[in-house]
């Protein structure tokens, strides 16, 4: 089963690498990875997927939390949320293929951000399965190069993720 | 008024201000301002090991025995690396000791610097935390916390990495020993939770065939005492771990001694058969356990542990509670109490009679004093369970006794009763060979006057004799007993018993050095040991008032075909036993 844990950690030197060791080091698998500094500049915010059962889930967040610097971590695919991810592309477009792929572009609200004579650059946000359905979209168009954030998430309504 | 003080000198301040008796290092170039700031003061007496990793089993015997941090200093590189298998051991066995490591200057960090390692990441995996000092400002509030988490919740090994600059004797600080650590990520539970208690005293009470199993938590926990009352109360038969050893008083009619892969027949064959496991800061581990899928088929599972991520690892709890041993167990102590008031016959007594009965019953057919009575070493040679009973007799069960990691372990903890935590100080989690003797010079480090054994095995003891040197800087009169095998004599059992007696690379017969002659070489004094009729006389003499203040060595030399039993069968259930050797090196000796 696939799942999304949300984890805040202390923005230090040496945290994300904490974390990271501990999957590697347990036998767990990371599918996505994102962080970032959240408004507060101490913590940093990390949105990880990964796959497993509820015990094994429960053993991920009980040993995470056993990290000095995690602060706090929940699962949120326990709850409605939300998740988006962002994914830039950049495709060959030339002659009647520029009007495919920039329709193609349109349907699934992605916008052109660079244009070259024979290449577009799309950038895409959504669901991951959004993402995927684009990529499976653009068919035959050659994908020239991918690059994707990883799953970023939050809670719905008034669930909040805070110290 | 603040101190001025260099960053190396606010290092040393720190640990005096924590309270550090000894710490254990090995200098060397990154570590030399701290090493002058050493000198310079009286409070805290550092001991020159002769290897690294002895300085880390060295403060993890210190700590074991006190449950007071102990402290290592070692140089950047290859010193921090010889440190890393004493860390992990820590970190398995869950002892909080201190590592301050040497580290190449800031400015040259990540360039190959000479005697560059990156400590942090080395050892990230067998810390429980770590840090990295990136200005000398930071000296006092790290050592403070590194102190903190060392030692509270699930206690274990904290690495601090000093680079040289941090420690430069000509750059002055205010020192001021902060007084408290406030980490917003880190609190340990200091309680359990009333329900869980509450459930935890009715499925107690309603056990009818109860096993308490606990294990190292009970010791690191200071909880022998209230697990002592409780298990007396309920007249609950108690069997400890490897780890656990010294929990409950191991002469006491309910102790059934260790469980486990060499656990005692009785002890196994209980837990298998049991209605209700209570586990005390114990963790199932594979060596207990057997096959998880095949563990205790009847029993309830009452799981009490400080650490969360112990619970439901390998066997799901019916009753989890997370806490302090110490607390939790007065409190569940008191619950039973009240009811037992309220209601005498809470406790089904005749179904505990009769689990008794049973137990007694599987003591008498295959107990450990049963099948010792049977025995004799091959051609009148001495057995290793002989070795360390006349070990028991000659410190009446009095001594601290450390251990390192084969046959010889089993039989010390098999056959050594303890009847007081902290006592027995061994390597159970990561089975470090080379733990035994550097362990027991910082127990006697701890306790001057006590009376401090190490039982070992030539293979290990081999790992880090180089200490004899240190032990002969430090007057430590540790009694070794060497249960010489001329084997690697663990191996050499599961060769036997599993790949057809083919012994690769398990025996240096011909290759091994007069021990009596290499201990006296370092200026001990030393005995050898073969005939049965001697061996209790030579350990009078050893633990007696004439060598009270020197090292001694006792090259005992035992059967070499000697297996260790009971032994789990693979993949089997906990009643899954081989009680004795099955290739008729047992008929041999049946009928004398
Ligand atoms: C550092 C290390 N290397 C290898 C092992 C694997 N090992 C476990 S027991 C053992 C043999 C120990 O020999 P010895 O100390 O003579 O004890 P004996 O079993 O003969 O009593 C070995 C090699 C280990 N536990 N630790
Ligand atoms: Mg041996």
């Amino acid at each position: 089963m696939r799942r999304l844990l949300a984890i805040l950690l202390e923005n230090e030197a040496g945290a994300l690498s904490r974390v990271i060791g501990l999957f590697a080091q347990r036998n767990y698998n990371i599918e996505t990875l994102n962080v970032a500094p959240t408004e507060d500049e101490t913590l940093s915010r990390v949105t990880l997927s990964t796959t497993g059962d509820e015990t094994r889930i429960e053993q991920i967040t009980k040993h995470l939390n056993r990290l000095i610097e995690v602060v706090k971590v929940v699962d949120l695919t326990d709850g409605d949320h939300l998740e988006r991810e962002l994914m830039l592309i950049k495709v060959r477009a030339v002659a009647d293929k520029r009007e495919e792929v920039k329709r193609c572009c349109d349907i699934f609200r992605g916008q052109v951000i660079d244009v070259t004579s024979d290449a577009y650059t799309i950038q895409l946000a959504g669901t991951s399965e959004k993402l995927d359905a684009f990529i499976r979209a653009l068919d035959e168009t050659p994908i020239l190069e991918v690059v994707r954030s990883g799953v970023s998430g939050i809670g719905r309504a008034d669930k909040i993720l805070s110290l | 008024m603040t101190e001025r003080l260099s960053g190396g000198e606010m290092l040393i301040r720190a640990l005096q201000d924590e309270g550090v008796e000894y710490v254990f290092g090995y200098p060397g170039g990154a570590v030399l301002h701290i090493y002058d700031a050493i000198f310079k003061q009286q409070r805290i007496e550092h001991i020159l090991v002769r290897h690294e990793q002895a300085a880390t089993h060295m403060a993890d015997g210190y700590a074991r025995s006190t449950g007071k941090p102990g402290v290592v200093l070692v140089t950047s590189g290859p010193g921090a690396t010889n440190a890393v298998t004493g860390i992990a051991t820590a970190y398995m066995d869950s002892t909080p000791i201190v590592v301050i490591s040497g580290q190449v200057a800031n400015e040259f960090i990540g360039s190959d610097a000479f005697q560059e390692t990156d400590m942090v990441g080395v050892s990230r995996p067998v810390v429980k935390h770590s840090y990295l000092v990136r200005s000398a400002a930071e000296i006092p509030r790290i050592v403070k916390e590194a102190f903190y988490i060392a030692c509270s919740g699930r206690p274990g090994p904290v690495v601090i990495d000093v680079p040289k600059d941090t420690t430069d004797p000509n750059v002055f600080f205010d020192y001021e020993y902060p007084e408290s650590v406030s980490l917003r990520s880190y609190s340990p539970t200091t309680r359990g939770h009333s329900g869980q208690i509450k459930k935890a005293a009715g499925a107690l009470l309603a056990a009818k065939r109860p096993v308490i199993y606990a294990g190292g938590g009970v010791i690191q926990g200071d909880a022998a005492g209230e697990l002592t009352r409780l298990a007396n109360r309920l007249g609950f038969p108690v069997t400890n771990t490897l780890m656990g050893l010294g929990g409950y008083p191991g002469d006491a009619e309910q102790f059934l001694g260790m469980l486990g892969m060499h656990g005692t027949f009785e002890a196994n064959m209980a837990m298998h058969h049991a209605d209700l496991i209570f586990a005390v800061g114990a963790r199932f581990d594979d060596r207990v356990t057997n096959n998880p899928a095949k563990f205790a088929p009847d029993a309830k599972i009452v799981h009490l542990d400080v650490d969360p991520a112990s619970i439901s690892k390998i066997i799901n709890a019916d009753i989890p509670i997370v806490g302090p041993a110490a607390i939790v167990l007065a409190e569940i102590d008191r619950a039973v109490e009240a009811k037992l008031a309220a209601d005498p016959d809470a406790l089904d007594k005749r179904a505990l009679a009769d689990w008794r009965r049973r137990i007694e019953g599987w003591r008498n057919e295959h107990g450990l004093d049963h099948d010792q009575r049977h025995r004799k070493g091959l051609n009148g040679s001495l057995l290793p369970q002989q070795v360390v009973q006349s070990v028991y007799r000659a410190t009446k069960g009095q001594a601290f006794v450390t251990s390192d990691v084969g046959q010889h372990q089993m039989f010390a903890a098999q056959y050594y009763k303890f009847d007081s935590p902290r006592r027995w100080i061994n390597s159970g989690g990561l089975g470090t060979m080379g733990f035994g003797l550097p362990a027991a010079m910082g127990v006697q480090f701890a306790h001057p006057g006590a009376m401090v054994a190490c039982i070992t095995g030539e293979g290990s003891f081999m790992m880090n004799m180089q200490e004899l040197s240190t032990c002969m800087q430090y007057a430590l009169p540790i009694k070794i007993i060497n249960l010489n095998n001329q084997a690697l004599g663990m191996v050499k059992q599961w060769q036997d018993m599993q790949y057809g007696g083919r012994h690769s690379h398990s025996t240096y017969r011909d290759a091994l050095p007069d021990f009596k002659a290499l201990t006296e070489s370092f200026g001990h004094v030393a005995y050898r040991v073969d005939q049965i009729d001697e061996l209790d006389d030579v350990m009078a003499d050893v633990f007696g008032a004439r060598h009270k203040n020197d090292l001694v060595f006792v090259d005992a030399h035992i059967d070499p075909e000697e297996h260790v039993y009971p032994m789990a069968i693979k993949g089997g259930a906990m009643n899954d036993m081989v009680l004795e050797r099955l290739d008729g090196r047992d008929d041999i000796r049946d009928d004398l």
